[in-house]
């Protein structure tokens, strides 16, 4: 944080540790998995999963219900350790690593059932978000030295405008678990943001949004990507929002992977209509 | 401050602060010394007489224990039983410490500061293994502690003067000593929670997962808080030393742990002025009405009962007490609402 | 010898552990509670067994009468206490837990004084031994091995076998999904505390035929032993509670008998630490995660 504390950024990223060159979408790898797999017991819950997402690609991970679409994030951010395969972040391993070191690395996560800090305000969230952004010691703060109030100030100034991203700021003292659903889940959002990622995992974004705040999500997906120049993978069931937003799509059904590709692949091809978009327009 | 983009709009979030931080620390200031000067006329007027200063000075310990407990059980969430062992830890080494050395101001605040660091090296010790376990394990690893502690200061009548008691301990405690202490403990406190390691440990309370996920490091702050907490009882043990002048294994049971944590609760977890509040009315009031001295504990119970079945937020709930922030109220609601003139401070906080 | 007679002696006091760290692991298993009251119900059993036996009562009428009268307690605590918090936090019903533990601690005081007094013992079990292969078995140990025996070997029948078994182990793996299957909830949780009492309600009349007095403080420290035991053998688990019982009552009579009396209480805590730093989840626990 000290490193730019001249002028409060204006939604420019900080600088990733990860250099991104100037593309429209960067596509060389950032998040490479191979042979990807994990049991419970004797139950294999992800199997020999393999897939790639570009710097700053949008990418959706898509499935019926308990196809193991969690679970692969989870794996991501080692809430499980895999059994087998490799993770790899920016050409580095992460075997061994835990959540902690996985999130410094690079990687944010938004949780299915939403984690926000209830009883803490909202800025309060995204400051947590920003924990590692500040570096005073603890002496500092007790001792309230210059060091303190400055990494306060900016990283307060950040968190308002990461709140901007969803018009939220106004929410600031607001307590979080006193938000409406839609705004709870934006909120996970900024806070992931805050710990400045250069990989986006979104579990539901859109989960509870109404059809409007769902387009307004989509747009606001876009955004983040084109703003902070990082990837995003997305676990969604609106299929107007993955065809809409993602560049890249991966199928799964059962642990395995049944179709990788572009939306307009993805859609035609008869694998996925049979284990997934056909059986929900039966159900329908 | 900032202009935030949307400033148009009727705003939720603005900065309440309009006096400066500096006149901030000096209304502060002025307000702890002439609480201090009012004491100190109290007492030596002959206002209250020696009985009831010791109570008010048994007040000022119990209200550094409440807000230190208060550290690991408000602001954590955790459950530790075993308070009392950190505050025996602090009041044997305080005194011990004292003993050894000459007398003298230097040599008391050396004495607490041993007394802290060591309270806080055992509460690593036992925080370490004891916060990786989910948080019933917690409590009853800390209650095993504190009797341990409790069975080794008996069964070590050498160093500790056992059953009978470490007696001769120089009464360093007066009214200024454990005053300074008490602000100084809630300073402490204060400050730490206003920072990205106060934020840390609230988002452990909030939600360990989420944390994680924040990069934040779960174990490093739940041990941080614990020892904090822990070498906070150490120098309220020590001042209580001090205060008594003689120091028995029985003052620290399990029973005393519970009376620290029944203020805590019922002050409200999380709140520091409720935590004050709590233990100067059930420190004062028990010491004042003795007849009630048999039903104490009864009362206790069941209050502890009915708050956790009808309050459980405490009687303060999470509301924190600023003298300022009363008094930037009372101006705004002289102005009338006038906002604009209102940003002459660009503190935060 | 003298060893014969201190496993025998470290047995008798590990059944009455057992007796007891099964109520703490029944309750924990089904709503996640450590019963911190149980102790003191074990202290209200004892007052009660010895107020029927000075009022002339024959032991066959007061040993059930404190056992029922241990169910009704821990029955009333659920309904009062515990189950307005069902969906509250749980360090919130934990506190409440301390509080009722006590407030039973200081009602007992009030009435009874904080003196302890006797317990007439040799009422409930006769003086005396008997020889087994040429060893001296008190009637005391005896009755009390056999009675703890029979009771777990009941408990574990009624916990495999028997309807309300297969309601209490579906409500502890699940509660939503027992309640959906048309399992009552909130009697199976009173059913399992009044079967852990009532295992307490014999364990207080075995305590108190082997340590023949009665105090207001009698059940903290028993039931901290026995929470113990229940621990080490993983809590939540009904064989484990019985095998961690036996390795307290074995190990506490192993310290006394090697001189450290005074050091024995020291030595059961400093147990419970090393095997939680070791096997968090105890001998038999099943170790337990929150779902992401």
């Amino acid at each position: 944080m000290s490193k730019n504390q001249k002028q409060p950024v204006k939604l420019v990223p900080i600088p990733s540790p990860n250099i991104i060159p100037e593309r429209d979408v960067d596509m060389s790898p950032i998040l490479e998995i191979s042979h990807l797999g994990i049991d419970f017991g004797g139950l294999t819950a992800v199997e020999d999963l393999n897939m790639a997402i570009g710097r700053t690609e949008i990418a959706g991970l898509i499935g019926p219900n308990g196809a193991g679409k969690t679970t692969v994030f989870n794996l991501i951010t080692k809430v499980y350790q895999p059994t087998r395969g490799t993770i790899m972040l920016d050409g580095r391993d992460t075997a061994g690593l835990n959540t902690i070191q996985i999130n410094k690395l690079g990687i944010a996560r938004t949780f299915q059932n939403i984690r926000l800090f209830k009883d803490l305000t909202v800025l309060d969230n995204v400051l947590i978000g920003l924990h590692n952004e500040m570096d005073y010691h603890l002496a500092e703060a007790i001792l309230r030295l210059p060091s303190y109030w400055r990494a306060e100030r900016i990283a307060r100034e950040r968190a308002l405008e990461l709140l901007s991203i969803f018009d939220m700021q106004d929410l600031a003292n607001v307590k979080a678990g006193s938000l409406p659903y839609g705004a709870q889940r934006r909120l996970e959002i900024v806070r992931a943001l805050g710990t400045n990622p250069s990989l986006l995992l979104l579990d539901e974004p859109a989960a509870g949004m109404n059809p409007s705040e769902t387009s307004e999500l989509m747009e606001n997906i876009q955004k983040i990507r084109d703003t902070f120049k990082i990837a995003i993978m997305l676990i969604e069931h609106d299929m107007n929002l993955v065809m809409g937003i993602c560049e890249g799509i991966c199928v799964l059904n059962y642990g395995k992977v049944i179709a990788k590709g572009t939306p307009e692949e993805i859609q035609a091809n008869p694998e996925v209509i049979e284990a997934y978009l056909g059986k929900k327009k039966e159900a329908n | 401050m900032t202009k935030t983009p949307s400033s148009a709009s009727p705003s939720l979030y603005e900065d309440k602060r309009i006096i400066s931080m500096p006149v901030r620390y000096l209304i502060n200031i002025v307000a702890i010394a002439v609480f201090m000067l009012i004491g100190n006329l109290i007492i030596s007027e002959g206002i209250i007489n020696r009985t009831y200063t010791t109570i008010l000075l048994q007040v000022g310990v119990y209200i550094i224990l409440a807000v230190s407990l208060n550290i690991s059980t408000g602001y954590l969430g955790q459950l530790p039983l075993g308070h009392a062992g950190f505050m025996a830890v602090g009041a044997y080494v305080g005194a011990l410490a004292w003993k050894a050395m000459p007398h003298g101001l230097g040599y008391m605040i050396i004495g607490l500061i041993v007394a802290g660091i060591a309270a806080g090296i055992v509460g690593i010790i036992i925080g370490i293994p004891a916060l990786r376990l989910r948080g019933d394990y917690l409590a009853i690893l800390t209650l095993g502690f504190g009797e341990i502690i409790r069975i080794i200061i008996i069964n070590l009548p050498d160093i500790t003067g056992g059953t009978p008691g470490l007696l001769n301990i120089p009464k360093y405690s007066n009214f200024n000593v454990i005053f300074i202490f008490v602000i100084l403990t809630c300073y402490i406190i204060h400050t730490m929670m206003k920072s990205r390691h106060g934020r840390a440990i609230l988002s452990i309370r909030e939600n360990e997962i989420a944390a994680e996920a924040c990069g934040i490091n779960t174990t490093y702050y739940k041990v941080m808080a614990f020892s904090v907490s822990a070498a906070l009882a150490g120098v309220a043990g020590c001042l209580y030393g001090g205060l008594q002048g003689s120091l028995f294994p029985s003052a620290f049971g399990f029973m005393d742990s519970i009376n620290i944590l029944v203020m805590v609760v019922l002050g409200g977890m999380g709140s520091m002025i409720g935590s004050v509040l709590a233990a100067s009315v059930l420190t004062a009031l028990p010491a004042m009405l003795q007849f009630l001295a048999s039903y104490r504990m009864v009362i206790y119970s069941v209050l502890l009962i009915l708050v956790m079945i009808f309050k459980p937020s405490g009687l303060m709930g999470t509301y924190d007490f600023s003298l300022t922030g009363l008094i930037e109220k009372a101006i705004i609601k002289i102005r009338g609402g006038s906002k604009n003139n209102a940003k002459e401070g660009q503190a935060n906080e | 010898m003298l060893f014969f007679s201190q496993l025998i002696n470290g047995l008798q006091l590990g059944s009455i552990y057992a007796l007891v760290a099964l109520g703490y692991s029944m309750v924990y298993g089904i709503i996640l509670l450590l019963n911190f009251a149980h102790g003191d119900i074990i202290m209200v059993g004892g007052y009660i067994a010895l107020l029927a036996i000075t009022a002339g009562l024959p032991t066959y009428i007061a040993v059930p009468l404190s056992i029922i009268g241990c169910i009704l307690l821990a029955c009333i605590i659920d309904k009062v206490a515990y189950s307005p918090l069902r969906k509250a936090p749980r360090i919130s019903l934990l506190i409440t837990a301390i509080g009722v533990s006590l407030l039973l601690q200081n009602l007992a005081q009030l009435i009874f004084s904080a003196k302890s007094q006797p317990f007439p013992s040799s009422v409930v079990i006769p003086k005396g031994s008997v020889n087994i292969g040429g060893f001296a078995i008190s009637y005391t140990a005896l009755v009390t091995l056999v009675v703890a025996v029979v009771s777990m070997l009941l408990l574990t029948w009624l916990v495999q076998k028997s309807k309300m078994g297969k309601a209490m182990r579906a409500v502890s793996e699940d509660m939503g999904a027992a309640q959906l299957m048309g399992i009552s909830v909130n009697s199976t949780i009173s059913f399992t505390f009044a079967v852990g009492s009532a295992l307490a309600g014999i364990g207080a009349i075995l305590y108190c035929c082997r340590y023949p007095q009665v105090s207001p403080t009698m059940g903290s420290l028993l039931g901290l032993k026995a929470f113990v035991a229940a621990v080490l053998g993983g809590i939540g688990s009904i064989p484990g509670a019985m095998l961690g019982g036996f390795a307290i009552g074995l190990c506490e009579v192993l310290v006394t008998s090697l001189g450290g009396s005074a050091w024995t209480d020291a030595v059961v805590f400093a147990i419970l630490i090393v095997v939680l730093l070791i096997k968090p989840t105890g001998f038999m626990g099943k170790a337990m995660s929150e779902k992401v």
